[in-house]
This record gives structure tokens, C-alpha cells and sequence, in this order.
């Protein structure tokens, strides 16, 4: 059921096409910059979920607050953790950032402004780059390329949380809907769930990654069709590793029989992790700086919230622009 | 001497057996209200307790439905009858609560909703003609439901459980505990626990005085498993040639009432089989009581501000008048009653 695309033709495209004003460090040794930002309510899994993605354990199992801090909300954060992987040859220097505190409050309002405050920091600190003079040879891409949104499996639709979310940061960063704690649905459950999320992202028209952005290849769009079927993405993670007779499996164990998480039957997260490390990788990436990044490059420019920044007032730079970067 | 004469036996033990007569002439009410997030598993749980479907789950389902912007109180009344007992079950579901970005003051109405049943009981009781058999519709049980998965309480949970605590007897749950393993169920509920201990919450049942040494046992018992971690279902299916409620995954099949799988049978038995008059009594003995003391107080001085007034006579004075010659009740109107 995983998608076919290879990966590696992938980025070798990329390669092949260089950007003037794209700017990202590339080396060997390095591998290729990307950043997943993870965004959820806590309890949905967004710990496990990054241990299970890289295959190790990236956070460690928080210690157990005071109970005098069950009461007290804290501020959302942003913690980053960076992790080297290597998917089919290719390395990735993965950067995560978690939120911990994300709508956990009672008054959550202020998250959302957080969050596209935090994501357009990482645009602007590009934007600046672009234009020096000289620029910086080191310089390392922290602009978000995926966030992985965690919904609660309630069964019924989205709630206020999920639509403000999706409305508010869908114009800044690719956003990839995934349900945590998905074995506490049924299976007729889970599929009444999913058509139900998707009918409201319609009705509200929420702004997600579309996969079928790029419609140049066609055999590419058929896929990519079938996998937006599987929006949202189930999820279940876990940190315990068993073996079995085929070897070390990644298993929750409940009384009444175990799931595996790698098995596609039981939920998407092999899929999911596949898409996001290895065939979709390139496009998450490519739209974030040809499509994302322009257009907030845009309307940033014709604002003018520029003046007083480091831009030596050579207006060859801007000249330099190719036209293609103005796309819509 | 001969004392085996028939008539030494007195019969006032057969009290028992005309009160089950009258009993079972009236009925009783027994009224629930259901606390916490959609999505939480409230309906289905409740309709699993009582093995039949009393309400429908409010969450929202099509993509026009509106997303509430508030608390709304939902009550929904039917009778049911086992064995010739018939009881007035009003189950109330609170829509809205907790699922907005911004939930501050989110249980105010369901706060003043129990309240109010208080104040109504309380203005029956007062009334100069009053009626035979008072309804009672007072909240004997709050089950309050809490996020599985969560590493505890949550900031909301601590400020609606202080305070549902206060007016009526609240039972902690976990509805959709199928996503946690055992070992996640046992630490979450060791936090709870812990975390209810530290900000004083006090949940069903409480320890009384005059508890037997079988009482405190069997309270004991319950307390160990407080949150309990249930899975509700309305669908029977089969397992193992057996006709069993409950939900069917890819991986198993879950049993709710299998004691490995899940507390359900403890917590229906707990609330139906042991407590159930218990929860009835102590909302009249315990909850209600503490609601009529702070009235009757609030009204005597009220009243003595009012004769403090007028005795001090003067053109600015109220006009001397007798009491309010309307029933209590009229005056109780006047009062904030709901305070939150």
C-alpha cells in the first residue's frame, strides 16, 4: 500500500535544479535539512510518536510533575530535538519541535498566535539571509516543512481547537492531519471518524497539505490521490519492542490481544512515516520554500516591514529574482 | 418456666418488608448528570450501565452542525422497572463543556443547574401547603470523565472537580480506557490519586463515622480503583459461542464486562448494587443540607437587615412593614442563590 516513488530520483531532481534564491547548506556529511513541527494536545502521543518515527528514543518518558502542578498550565514551548536518520540512503538532519502545553489550558487562545509567530520568525530569518551582501556559508534552513497536527479520537468531528488551527497555520506551513491514540477507535469507528473530519475540513475549508499540488506527473497524482484517501492518518505508537518470531516488532499489549504498529492493517503510521521520510520528503519540502515561503516573501516585501533591516540597499538583488519564483 | 408462648414474638420486624411495599408503590428518582469533554464516551457509557439506550450522544457529527459556544444542560427523564422497582432516571448531559479554545467558565452552568435543584427542593420543602411526596430531582451522582492518556489532571479538571465536589457526590471515570495498557492505567490512576489528595477533592464515597467495619471494607475496595477505567458499548457481539457487550478491534475483542478488561462491572455494581441508596441519602444528608443551612442563613439576614432598617425609622427608612407576606420562596427569588 506504501507508495512507490523513489526517493532518491527525488532529490536528485532537486539537485539538479538550483535556485538562486533558495538557500540551504548542503553537504554529504550533513544530509538533507528538514523540520516537522508537532502540534497536539497532550495525552494524543506526540512523544511516542516521534521515538517510533526515528526509531529511538528521541525524548525521554517525562518525570512525573508535582501534583501542586496539575493545576497550573504551562505556557506552551517550543522544544527542538535533532536527530541524524538515514531513509534508503539518504541521510536527513531532522530537526523536531515539540509543543508541549499546546492547548492544555483553559484559555487556549493564544497558542494559535504563538505558533504562526513562531513559524514566520523561521521565514523571516531566511528572508533576511537572502538578502545579504555576504551571505553565511553555515547557514542552516529552520523554516517548518511539515507540522503534524494530533486530533483527539472522539469519534464524532473536529473540534473548535482543530478547525481555529488548521484555518490559522494552513497558509504558513504544510499540515498533515494525523489521529493520536487511534486504537481507541473500532475500525467502523475509525472510518465513520476520518469521513466525518474530512467533511468538515470541506464544509470549513480548511486549509491542509495537499498532496496533489504538483499535477505535472501523472502517475505521481494517482498515487497521491490514494494516499489523501487515508487523511486523517491513524496513529499508534509505542516505545516497548518485543521479539517475536519475525524478529523485533514495536507492540502495544492489552488483555485483550496486541497491535502492532507497523502492521498497515492495524493503523497508518508505517505509511505516514514513509510519506513524511522517504516519498514525500522532497515535495513537503519544495512547497514549503517554492509556494509557502514566497508567498509570505510576498506579501512581506509589499509591506515594506523591511526597511530597517540588513538589506545593504543594493537593488540588484531583487533583480536577480527569477520570474518563476513569482508563480502563484 | 414456659416462656415459648407464640406471643413473645412482637413482629415490628416486618418493617422491612411493609417499607419494601410502600417502596415499591412509589418509585424513586435517581438523577445523574454526565461531566466532560465530547467525545469522551458519556452516552455510550451511561446507556451501558443501565443496559439501555436512555440518552444519544450530542457530539457533533455533520459538518453544519454548530460548534457550541457554551455549556448547554441537556436532562432527559425515563422510567425503568426491574423486578416490580420503578425508577425515575433523569440522566442530564452537559453539550459544550470543556470543547471550546477558551473554557474558562465552562462549568458555571452546569454548577448552577445542581444548585438550582437544590433551591427548587429547597422551595417545596418550605412551602406552606407542601405536597405529599416532594419530587426530588436533585443530582444524587456526577460521573466525571477524564482524558485518557493525559499524564493527570488537567488545569480544568482540578477547577470543575473543586467545585463540583462542593455540591454533589462525584465519581471519577476513565469512559475509552481501551487505548491504555494496564500498566498506563495503574500509574494514571496512582497520579490521580495523588493529584485529588494534594488539592483536596474529596470524591464518592466519603468515610462517615458510623461506618461499619463492612462499609469501610467495601469503601476501601472502591477507593483503590478510583479513576475506574471503563469501556462502555451498546453492541453485543459474540466471543468465545457467548452473546457479550462490547467493542470489536482488529486486534481483540474487549469484553466490558470482563473484570481483566475493564472496572465497568465494579462501577455499575458500585453505583446500582451497593451505593445506590447511599448516593440518594448522602446528596439529602451531606449536599443539600450545607445548600439549606447557607440559604435559611442568607434569608434570616437578610431579614435582619431589613428590621435593622426599619427600626431605625426615619424618612429614608423602608416603611414599616411586616415580613413578606409571600411564601419563602418569594424571597428566596431576590437572593443571588446561585453563587459559583
Amino acid at each position: 500500500m506504501a507508495p512507490s516513488a523513489p526517493s532518491i530520483n527525488s532529490t536528485n531532481s532537486r539537485m539538479a535544479t538550483p535556485r538562486p534564491s533558495s538557500y540551504r547548506y548542503k553537504s554529504e556529511k550533513r544530509g538533507m535539512t528538514y523540520n516537522i513541527m508537532l502540534v497536539g494536545q497532550s495525552g494524543l502521543g506526540r512523544r511516542t510518536f516521534l521515538n517510533t518515527l526515528c526509531e529511538r528514543e528521541v525524548i525521554a518518558p517525562a518525570e512525573p510533575p508535582n501534583p501542586d502542578t496539575a493545576n497550573v498550565a504551562d505556557p506552551m514551548r517550543f522544544d527542538t530535538y535533532e536527530v541524524n536518520l538515514e531513509e534508503e540512503g539518504t541521510r536527513i538532519s531532522l530537526t523536531v519541535i515539540d509543543t508541549p502545553g499546546f492547548g492544555d489550558g483553559l484559555d487556549n487562545t493564544e497558542c494559535f498566535k504563538q505558533l504562526q509567530d513562531y513559524i514566520e520568525a523561521q521565514f523571516d530569518e531566511v528572508l533576511v539571509e537572502e538578502s545579504r551582501i555576504k551571505r553565511n556559508r553555515r547557514y542552516r534552513d529552520h523554516r517548518i516543512h511539515t507540522l503534524i497536527y494530533f486530533i483527539t479520537p472522539t469519534g464524532h468531528s473536529l473540534r473548535e481547537l482543530d478547525i481555529e488551527l488548521i484555518k490559522r497555520l494552513g497558509e504558513y506551513v504544510n499540515i498533515i492531519p494525523v489521529i493520536g491514540r487511534a486504537d481507541s477507535l473500532t475500525v467502523e469507528e475509525l472510518a465513520t471518524f476520518k469521513q466525518n473530519v474530512m467533511r468538515d475540513i470541506d464544509y470549513y475549508k480548511l486549509p491542509l497539505y495537499n498532496f496533489c499540488w504538483d499535477e505535472s506527473d501523472s502517475e505521481a497524482l494517482k498515487e497521491n490521490r490514494e494516499i489523501m484517501d487515508y487523511t486523517p492518518f491513524s496513529v499508534v505508537t509505542c516505545d516497548e519492542v518485543i521479539d517475536n518470531e519475525y524478529g523485533a516488532v514495536r507492540v502495544r499489549r492489552y488483555p485483550w490481544g496486541s497491535i502492532e504498529i507497523d502492521d498497515e492493517g492495524q493503523c497508518d503510521f508505517a505509511l505516514l512515516r514513509y510519506i513524511l521520510l522517504n516519498s514525500h520528503i522532497a515535495d513537503l519540502i519544495n512547497y514549503t520554500e517554492d509556494v509557502l515561503y514566497e508567498n509570505y516573501r510576498t506579501k512581506k516585501l509589499e509591506v515594506g516591514g523591511f526597511g530597517d533591516q540588513e538589506v545593504d540597499g543594493d537593488d540588484d538583488e531583487d533583480d536577480e529574482e527569477p520570474v518563476a519564483a513569482k508563480k502563484e | 418456666m414456659a416462656s415459648n408462648d407464640v406471643q413473645d414474638y412482637v413482629g415490628f420486624d416486618t418493617i422491612t418488608q411493609q417499607m419494601e411495599r410502600k417502596f415499591l408503590k412509589r418509585g424513586f428518582n435517581f438523577n445523574v448528570i454526565l461531566v466532560g469533554e465530547s467525545g469522551m464516551g458519556k452516552s455510550t457509557l451511561v446507556n451501558s450501565i443501565f443496559a439501555s439506550h436512555l440518552i444519544d450522544s450530542q457530539g457533533r457529527r455533520a459538518a453544519q452542525e454548530v460548534i457550541r459556544k457554551t455549556t448547554e444542560i441537556a436532562p432527559v427523564t425515563q422510567t425503568l422497572e426491574e423486578n416490580g422497582v420503578r425508577v425515575r432516571l433523569t440522566i442530564v448531559d452537559t453539550p459544550g463543556f470543556g470543547d471550546q479554545c477558551n473554557n474558562e467558565g465552562c462549568w458555571v452552568p452546569v454548577i448552577k443547574y445542581i444548585k438550582d435543584q437544590h433551591a427548587a427542593y429547597l422551595e417545596r420543602e418550605l412551602k406552606p401547603q407542601r405536597d405529599r411526596v416532594i419530587v426530588d430531582t436533585r443530582i444524587h451522582a456526577c460521573l466525571y470523565f477524564l482524558n485518557p492518556g493525559s499524564r493527570g489532571l488537567r488545569p480544568l479538571d482540578v477547577e470543575v472537580l473543586k467545585r463540583l465536589t462542593e455540591v454533589t457526590n462525584v465519581i471519577p471515570v476513565i469512559a475509552k480506557s481501551d487505548s491504555m495498557t494496564i500498566e498506563e492505567r495503574t500509574a494514571f490512576k496512582r497520579r490521580i490519586k495523588e493529584e485529588l489528595a494534594f488539592h483536596r477533592i474529596v470524591v464518592f464515597p466519603y468515610a462517615c463515622e458510623d461506618d461499619s467495619e463492612e462499609d469501610r471494607v467495601l469503601n476501601a475496595s472502591i477507593r483503590e480503583l478510583i479513576p475506574f477505567a471503563v469501556v462502555g458499548s451498546e453492541e453485543v457481539m459474540e466471543l468465545d459461542g457467548k452473546l457479550v457487550r462490547g467493542r470489536r478491534h482488529g486486534w481483540g475483542v474487549i469484553n466490558i464486562f470482563d473484570e481483566n478488561h475493564s472496572d465497568f462491572v465494579h462501577l455499575r455494581n458500585f453505583m446500582l448494587r451497593t451505593h445506590l441508596s447511599d448516593l440518594v441519602e448522602v446528596t439529602a444528608q451531606r449536599h443539600y443540607e450545607q445548600f439549606r443551612t447557607s440559604q435559611l442563613r442568607q434569608i434570616k439576614e437578610l431579614r435582619a437587615q431589613q428590621a435593622a432598617a426599619a427600626a431605625t425609622g426615619g424618612p429614608h427608612a423602608m416603611p414599616t412593614q411586616a415580613p413578606p407576606q409571600a411564601p419563602v420562596a418569594n424571597v428566596m427569588q431576590h437572593q443571588p442563590m446561585t453563587q459559583v
